[in-house]
């Protein structure tokens, strides 16, 4: 449509730019100057080129960042889609108490992680919680440091990002899950088909498309995690839950490092635009089939 | 099909329902339970499912040792802040975007597309400076104004928009409707279900955040309702755990309210951010 007046459309438009420009557009720009320099907040900013990508490439950080995140990230998709689809498949059904069981694993999405990290830190609790409670009762000796052991803290984050996150898996699913034509179920069930049968030829088909959304989706929201870390382990035991977020942030504003902490910004905001191109390219060719 | 099986398989299948739900509940009850216990029955081992002298001497000790109203009055008024503008900006944005032509369009939309792509987390180093630079650190306005536009706000009103006629456009400024009226008296109504899914959702994020919050704020004066009740456990000796309860238990309650009261909102937020864009 024509505007009624010409100036229109750009006043209509000039509140959601200007602050699209001051806080994403310039934030950008001044990220990746300020990772030219080294800078405690305090003194001035010195230039020193790529220096800070250099050591963090070569201290190591940047490698053990990467591949804790990653492998973290990747227990939480998994995770979080078995549950998603196995809970998807049997709450997909009429009736009061099934709504209700969905409704109960959805609010963990709603509840704040701050709540869901102090929630499992108390479950957890190495003397008190109930799990080494549990544990104590029915297999004896000491129950694990769940949080305290390095081995293990990475995978009971990850556990409780899971418990968090399978309403998102659950949701999209069951919503997936209306794409399933009923008629060609019922045929293949009249043709004497088991239900794994039915579920490998005729349900799993139709969800590809879901399936594919929700894992990367979720692989982009788990790189990002930094909540329940802060809260649960502060990155530790010995740095085994030390994500991207939580890396960047410890080098801001425990360490003072404003140029390196940039500089790994950057390199997490590289991570994050191939991931998302790939999600691109993935669903362009899903499409193309 | 046989009846008797079809009654074994159905209490099989509402057995692992209860399971289910047992499993998401729990950690809730657990919680419950635990603000109302003595700190000697928490610590005490085994320890017993149900308070033996329930108390709400935690509650009591939370309120008494936090400014809660402070806490609460602040993280209300930046959710529902940042809930508002990114509504309001996004209804003239959007209208723009899906029925005016004119010079840049394409640019216009480009760019709030591509920033679908930053979050917080990557934009945080260098805003932080930025507000800090104009004295915005430890305030309100300097929590809202980053999240005053939403990006996939402003692209779903846009969506939503497009599938509104012309011709109602047309006939209201026939009418001598100015374009603010068409936008916020016209519109708005008509894209009522697609706003309060964006508001509740933008609400209950905001409302929950931790990673904001606790890079902008250094003191009560503008900390919220999460990072306080983070705090009182960084804070205390570590096993006061009747005490984080409790607090726990007010943080988590007005986001499981808003849950109870709009389940069916906040799920056509999430489907719809799942195939909107």
């Amino acid at each position: 449509m024509k505007p009624s007046r010409r100036a229109d459309p750009y006043w209509m438009l000039l509140p959601t730019l200007l602050l699209l420009f001051v806080f994403f557009v310039y934030p950008l720009i001044m990220l990746v100057e300020h990772s030219l320099f080294s800078w405690d907040l305090l003194t001035p900013a010195r230039y020193v080129g790529l220096a800070n990508y250099r050591s963090l490439w070569r201290s190591g950080d940047l490698w053990q960042t990467f591949t804790t995140t990653l492998s973290m990230s990747l227990a939480v998709v998994l995770g979080s889609m078995a549950a998603g689809l196995a809970l998807a498949l049997l709450l997909d059904r009429p009736g009061r108490l099934a709504a209700f069981v969905r409704s109960a694993v959805f609010s963990a999405y709603v509840v704040s992680w701050v709540s869901v990290g102090l929630l499992f830190l108390w479950l957890l609790d190495a003397d008190s919680g109930i799990f080494s409670g549990l544990w104590r009762t029915f297999l004896g000796g000491r129950a694990p440091h769940w949080l305290g052991d390095p081995s293990l803290a990475p995978w009971a984050v990850a556990g409780v990002t899971v418990w968090k996150i399978t309403g998102y898996a659950l949701v999209i699913f069951l919503s997936g899950l209306q794409d399933v034509p009923p008629s060609i179920l019922e045929a293949a069930e009249l043709d004497g088909a088991t239900a794994t049968k039915r579920f490998l030829s005729v349900t799993w088909p139709f969800l590809r498309p879901t399936t594919l959304f929700v894992a990367t989706t979720s692989l982009i929201a788990s790189f990002q995690l930094f909540d329940v870390v802060r809260v649960m382990t502060q990155g530790g035991p010995v740095r085994s839950t030390t994500v991207f977020v939580y890396a960047i942030y410890e080098q801001l504003f425990l360490d003072l490092r404003v140029g390196r902490a940039s500089a790994e910004a950057v390199v997490f905001f590289v991570i994050l635009l191939l991931l998302t191109g790939v999600q691109f390219l993935l669903f362009r060719s899903e499409e193309s089939t | 099909m046989n009846r008797r099986r079809m009654g074994f398989r159905g209490w099989l299948g509402q057995g692992v329902l209860c399971a289910v739900a047992l499993v998401w509940l729990f950690p809730y009850l657990w919680m419950g339970l635990t603000s109302l216990k003595p700190l000697g029955e928490i610590i005490s081992s085994p320890t017993a499912l149900w308070p033996k002298q329930p108390t709400l001497a935690a509650y009591r000790e939370v309120f008494r040792s936090l400014p809660l109203a402070r806490y609460f009055f602040n993280t209300s008024v930046m959710a529902l802040g940042i809930a508002a503008l990114q509504i309001t900006l996004a209804l003239p944005a959007g209208y723009a975007l899906a029925k005016l032509r004119f010079r840049g369009k394409r640019w216009a939309f480009g760019l709030i597309v591509a920033t679908l792509l930053v979050p917080a987390q990557v934009r945080f180093v260098p805003v932080f400076s930025l507000l800090a630079s104009v004295g915005l650190v430890n305030t309100l306005s300097g929590l809202i104004l980053p999240f005053g536009v939403s990006a996939l706000g402003t692209f779903l009103v846009r969506q939503a928009l497009l599938n509104v006629p012309d011709s109602q456009i047309e006939a209201a400024r026939m009418d001598g409707a100015s374009e603010l009226y068409i936008v916020y008296r016209l519109l708005a109504p008509l894209l009522k279900p697609t706003l309060v899914s964006l508001f509740l959702f933008s609400f209950v994020s905001h409302w929950n955040d931790y990673f904001w919050p606790l890079v902008l704020t250094t003191d009560d004066h503008a900390r919220t309702l999460p990072l306080a009740i983070a705090l009182l456990r960084e804070q205390g000796t570590g096993v006061r755990w009747h005490l984080v309860m409790a607090g726990n238990v007010i943080l988590s309650l007005p986001a499981l309210a808003v849950f109870a009261a709009a389940q069916r909102h906040l799920l056509r937020a999430v489907t719809v951010r799942g195939f909107g864009g």
